[in-house]
Parts: C-alpha cells; sequence; structure tokens
C-alpha cells in the first residue's frame, strides 16, 4: 500500500473525529445566553436585575473557558472551517473582557431609559459569540458568518433607543453602510472563489505561494480591503462613524467602539496575513492610502469639532489609521504592534464613551464639550480619571496610548522607504494633542457653570476606574501586554 | 444549437430584460412582479446546471413567500416616488460614469480570456441517480456544517433583534436607582438659611 495513501486516509481521519473542547466557550456561550433568553421572558423583574447578573456571569465563565484551554499549538479543526491559536484565544480573552466592561457601563444607562429589556443584555452576547467565532474563522465562510452574525446583533444594538430620531437616523445608516460593506466583501470573495476554487485561508495562501497574484485576484483583494474599511471606520469610508457614534445610545457607542474593533482585527489578520500573504505588495499600498487619509482627515476633522461624542468619533478613525501602520509594516513585529494598539485603544475609548455616561445627570446626557467645564473643581478625582483617558488617547507619556503609538512608528521605521509614513504619524498625532488637551482644559482650568455633583453608579464608578487605572497601569508596565501580543503571533 | 443552449439564451434573455424591468418601471408593484420573473427565470437557469434543489427552493422561499410579502410592503407603503427621483437627472452623468468605469473593470477581470471555457471547466454530468438534494444534505451536515450551525444562529439573533425592536408593550416604567439615593448629601435637599432673630412687639408671650 502507498504511503501517501495512509497519510492521506489517517488525515481523513483526523479531519472527521470532532473534539468539542476548542469550541466549548463558544458552545457555552450560545447555549446559556439562549437559556437566559427564556429566563428573561418569564422574569416578571423589571429592572432586569436577574438577566444582566446571568450575563456577566456567563461572561466570566466563558472567560474563564478559554483562560483554562489556551491553546499552546495551531489547530485547524471541523473541516478546517474553525481555527484554534493562541492568536484567537488572545483576542478572545480581550473581547470577553471588554464586553464585560462595557455592560457594565450599559447597565445604569438603560435602566433610567426606555430601552431597558433583557434583550440588550443579551443582543451583547450573541455579538461576542459572532465575534468570538469570526477571529477563529478560518475559512472565508466561516469568517464572513461570523461577520454577519457580529454586525445584526451591533445594528439591533444601535436601533434599540428607535424613537429618538438621531438614533433611528444612525440605525438606518449603519444597516444601509454594513450591508454594503458587507456585500463588497461577499463579492470580493466570490472573485476569490472563482479564481481559486478554494474556501479556506490556507489553501488560498498556498494557492498564492504557486502562482503568481492574477489582476482577477488582486481586483477581488480590492472589494475585500474596500469592506475591512468600511469596518473599521477608514477615511475614505468613514461616513457612517460620526453619525453613528453619536446617534446611536451612549452604551451602544461604548460597546460599537471597543470589541468589534478587536473582531475587526481578527477579520483583517486571518484574510489578509493568513490568506493573503502572497499579495502583501497589493494590500500593503491600499492600506497605506487608507492610514494616511485616515490619519489626517481624522485628526483635522476632530480639532473642529464641539460635541464631544463626535470629537470621541473622529479621534477614533484617526487611531484606526495609526492602527493600520502595523499591518503597512507587513512583518510580525507589525502585526504585534497593531495588537498592541487595538487592544489599548479598545480599553481607552472603552472609557473615553464610558465617561460620558458617568457624568450624565439623570436623563440629561453630556454633549458639549463645554458640559465638561469645572468637573476638575467639583470632583476632582473624576476629572483626573476621565483626563488620564484623554492623555492616553492623545499618545502622551506615561500613558499606555504612548506605548502604542511608539510600538507602530517603530514598526513602520524598519520597513525601507516608508520613513516618511511614519513622520506622517508623528506630525499628525502632535496636531491630535491640540484637541485632547483641549478637553483637559476644559475639565480642569475652565470656571464651572453650575454645581450639580455627580452622582453616578456604584459599576459606573467601576468601570471607568477600571479603565482609567489600567491605561496608567500599563503605560507605567507596558512588557507585560507586550508579551502577551507577542505569543499570539508565534504561529505565523 | 442544441436545446439546451436555445433554453440557456430563452432563459437568460428574460432574466435580463425583467432585471432592467425592475429598475425602470414607474409603477412599484410591476416593479416588484418584475423582479419575481427575474428569480423565476433565474431557477430556471439553475435547473439547467442540475441544481433542482436550489432552484425549487428560489421558487417557493423568495418567489412564493418572500416575494409576496414584499408586494404586500409595497402596497401598503406610500412611498412618495417624485420626492425619491429629485436630483436623478444631476447625478445621472456621475453615475453613469461611475457604473460604466466599474463594469468595465468587472468586464475585463472576468473577460473571456480569463474565465472562458478553455479556462475553467465544464462540470461532469450526472447519471440519472444523481440525486442533488442527496449530495447538498451530505455537505451541509458533514464538511459545512460548522458554517451551517453559525448560519441558524444567525436567524436566531435575526428574530430576537426584530421581536425586541418591534415591542410595543410599555417600556416608560418609572424606576428608582437606590444607589444614587444613597449618593444624595443633607446639603442637596436641606437649605439650612441663618437668619436674624426678631422680636415682636405685640408681645403676648410675656
Amino acid at each position: 500500500m502507498d504511503i501517501n495513501l495512509v497519510a492521506v486516509a489517517s488525515q481523513a481521519l483526523n479531519q472527521v473525529s470532532h473534539d468539542f473542547w476548542p469550541i466549548m466557550p463558544e458552545l457555552f456561550l450560545l447555549t446559556a445566553a439562549s437559556i437566559v433568553l427564556i429566563l428573561d421572558v418569564f422574569s416578571t423583574d423589571l429592572d432586569r436585575k436577574l438577566t444582566y447578573n446571568l450575563s456577566q456571569f456567563i461572561l466570566l465563565v466563558t472567560g474563564i473557558m478559554i483562560v483554562f484551554q489556551f491553546p499552546s499549538s495551531q489547530d485547524f479543526l471541523y473541516h478546517r472551517h474553525f481555527i484554534h491559536d493562541p492568536l484567537s484565544a488572545t483576542l478572545k480573552i480581550s473581547m470577553v473582557v471588554l464586553t464585560g466592561i462595557a455592560l457594565m457601563f450599559a447597565r445604569p444607562y438603560i435602566l433610567q431609559r426606555r430601552i431597558l429589556r433583557g434583550e440588550y443584555y443579551l443582543l451583547h452576547l450573541f455579538a461576542l459569540l459572532g465575534m468570538m467565532l469570526l477571529v477563529s474563522g478560518s475559512s472565508l465562510l466561516s469568517l464572513y458568518l461570523g461577520l454577519e452574525l457580529m454586525s445584526l446583533c451591533l445594528y439591533a444594538l444601535v436601533a434599540m433607543n428607535r424613537r429618538e430620531k438621531l438614533s433611528a437616523e444612525a440605525a438606518v445608516k449603519y444597516f444601509v453602510m454594513g450591508a454594503i460593506a458587507s456585500g463588497f466583501i461577499l463579492y470580493g470573495i466570490s472573485f476569490v472563489y472563482g479564481v481559486t476554487g478554494k474556501i479556506h485561508v490556507a489553501d488560498i495562501a498556498a494557492f498564492l505561494n504557486d502562482n503568481e497574484a492574477s489582476l482577477t485576484l488582486r481586483f477581488a483583494l480590492v472589494f475585500i480591503v474596500t469592506g475591512l474599511a468600511f469596518k473599521f471606520g477608514a477615511v475614505p469610508f468613514q461616513m457612517w462613524v460620526p453619525d453613528v457614534y453619536h446617534g446611536a445610545p451612549t452604551s451602544t457607542t461604548v460597546f460599537l467602539a471597543s470589541a468589534p474593533k478587536v473582531a475587526a482585527f481578527g477579520l483583517a489578520i486571518r484574510i489578509l496575513v493568513f490568506g493573503f500573504a502572497g499579495a502583501l505588495i497589493d494590500w500593503q499600498s491600499l492600506l497605506i492610502i487608507l492610514a494616511v487619509l485616515s490619519m489626517v482627515v481624522g485628526n483635522l476633522v476632530a480639532l473642529a469639532q464641539t460635541n464631544i461624542k463626535r470629537l470621541l468619533a473622529y479621534s477614533a478613525i484617526a487611531h484606526i489609521g495609526y492602527f493600520l501602520l502595523g499591518f503597512i509594516a507587513g512583518n510580525t513585529q507589525g502585526y504585534t504592534a497593531s495588537l498592541f494598539y487595538i487592544l489599548t485603544y479598545a480599553i481607552t475609548s472603552l472609557g473615553g464613551f464610558g465617561c460620558l455616561i458617568y457624568m450624565a445627570k439623570g436623563q440629561q446626557e453630556v454633549s458639549q464639550i463645554d458640559d465638561l467645564k469645572g468637573l476638575g473643581q467639583r470632583n476632582p478625582w473624576a476629572g483626573l480619571l476621565v483626563s488620564f483617558l484623554f492623555l492616553s488617547m492623545a499618545g502622551l507619556p506615561p500613558f499606555v496610548g504612548f506605548w502604542a503609538k511608539l510600538e507602530v512608528i517603530k514598526a513602520v521605521l524598519n520597513v525601507d522607504g516608508l520613513i516618511w509614513l511614519a513622520l506622517v504619524a508623528a506630525f499628525m498625532s502632535i496636531i491630535g494633542l491640540f484637541y485632547y488637551l483641549k478637553v483637559v482644559k476644559v475639565i480642569f482650568f475652565d470656571k464651572a457653570e453650575n454645581d450639580t455633583r455627580i452622582r453616578a453608579e456604584r459599576s459606573l464608578r467601576l468601570g471607568l476606574g477600571i479603565t482609567s487605572i489600567s491605561v496608567i497601569a500599563l503605560g507605567l508596565f507596558p512588557s507585560q501586554l507586550l508579551e502577551f501580543c507577542k505569543q499570539a503571533f508565534q504561529y505565523i | 444549437m442544441n436545446l439546451e443552449a436555445i433554453i440557456f439564451y430563452f432563459f437568460s434573455a428574460i432574466t435580463i430584460v425583467a432585471a432592467i424591468g425592475v429598475i425602470t418601471v414607474k409603477n412599484s408593484v410591476q416593479a416588484v412582479l418584475c423582479l419575481v420573473l427575474t428569480f423565476f427565470s433565474a431557477a430556471a437557469l439553475w435547473l439547467l446546471l442540475e441544481a433542482e434543489f436550489l432552484a425549487i427552493t428560489l421558487v417557493l422561499v423568495y418567489v412564493g413567500a418572500v416575494m409576496v410579502l414584499f408586494l404586500f410592503v409595497v402596497m401598503m407603503l406610500d412611498v412618495d416616488f417624485a420626492a425619491m427621483k429629485q436630483g436623478f437627472a444631476k447625478h445621472l452623468p456621475l453615475g453613469i460614469l461611475v457604473g460604466a468605469g466599474l463594469f468595465g473593470a468587472i468586464y475585463w477581470v472576468i473577460r473571456f480570456e480569463v474565465f472562458g471555457s478553455d479556462k475553467v471547466a465544464e462540470p461532469a454530468k450526472h447519471t440519472q441517480d444523481y440525486s442533488n438534494v442527496e449530495e447538498l444534505g451530505r455537505l451541509l451536515y458533514s464538511e459545512y456544517f460548522y458554517p451551517f450551525e453559525i448560519a441558524g444562529v444567525i436567524l436566531l439573533v435575526a428574530i430576537i433583534a426584530a421581536i425586541s425592536l418591534t415591542f410595543r408593550g410599555r417600556r416608560d416604567r418609572k424606576g428608582q436607582s437606590v444607589r444614587e439615593q444613597h449618593q444624595v448629601l443633607k446639603e442637596e435637599r436641606l437649605k439650612i438659611v441663618s437668619m436674624k432673630s426678631e422680636k415682636i412687639d405685640s408681645g403676648d408671650d410675656s
């Protein structure tokens, strides 16, 4: 008997035997969320306290499960639609934590408003499930389905406050833009399948190893990168970002600006690096355009904003620009820097949007920058925590934002011919300093117009505390998180 | 030209004409009916590809259920088409330019030299005892069970989202936040005003 045949047979046997341990966190999350969904229907508790507590408990157990089955190798499972490697586990842990903190911010916010309902928490869980499936997708099919699962939950979360005109507008915009982006990605995928006949990213990588990337394949790549840029909110596909961030309920914006960004990073790394590493030159040049435009437009337009949610939205666009620098570097160091950047940014923006809920007075939300006047005098401790977040976004040492920017710029500097890009990034972050420092100035040096005291719920104080303290703690000791990011990429 | 080619060209022509009809006819109900015709002739094309199950599903699900529902929606909605057509003439040149450019680019990358019948082999014809349903089921429940399950979860989420967004029950509950009430300071509730004590002349308390 041919030895080859034996190898093939044993490989086939391996593929058929299904070990469900690697996908246990996802299975648990899905089952538990479905059970809570039914419990929620029969619950008479108007405050939905049970649903909230159970949701947090589910997140905790899911997180513990992921930690316990942290993989030490790279495995392709379930007919190679699922990949189980340190990268996916790393991303999953961070997304679970981010979702947990986002729910902590959401709880007091929706408690006072008409959007209080059990599904609000459960949609977070299903969105998390989509993100977890997304980051461990290893075929274009499972990646796309994970993306859709996540997006569908996010559309519903944005639309939750549908009686409010701004919210409804944001929801429609987000839905239409998201659908177009998904259409672009799908159209690109159809071309890829047409040319290569493969649906698994590893097969596509092998195809690109043997063959030159044809024009059709590069054309498909343009569609996929465009779809990704839509999802990231990179210029020139950023139109929806300010309106959606502004119009959505603040608690949804908190979530929207954190964990899904990490998931989008996972999607980009799975498609571009795991699948299209052979076409690096092609997507690199596309990303350079996106990165430069995002940094320039995001920072310059943010200067003119008076609404704090829109300011943070434009700052998010600018941050995506910096974040893309790591991808552009096109090596493991760059990807590590990008992961580090997106993780720290997710924490910071979680706190940045969360502090708006923290400072709200009853139903009345903080919308203008001027509303922050005198926060430092009225409530010095809160003022300090909020300014930590803004200073970190600005990229000042000793906050973690500084190390993140430093890492991505270092990654780009190591690539020949891209020094100008590093200079653009450095210059734009100096411009960015202006509007972040303006917020800090308003907090500490402007006279308060009224002296209402902040009365925030315990979970809000805890959420703001965690994000803000971690921003400075990680800034003082960045090496642990950097190591954590590095080990994720040991199999590239 | 054999029979298969004649059927193919017949239904292809109907698909294209009906698809153009969808976006050109003025009456929206007629547009929906055009879309039904497009789906129907596309189903016929799928039959030619020996994908009977998919063809039947397309007719049953899309034509039979989704489009009929869509027809109801279109009839019920009072869409102001005059307002929708505003700015049509203004944006027409740009639209044509972008459309032509995109069409040219797509045509160029999938032209005959790239995807011609000499590059991509014709799929083998199946024997008579080949079952499309069986094959599809085998693939969905073995090789693609993982994506298939995720698709199921997506449908579940769609149900949750739809119910949650259209729920019309009472939401305007008045809750109280005990934790927030605990943080109230005495000064905010009770105002102590210092006043001069005054003497009252007509003292009867003497």
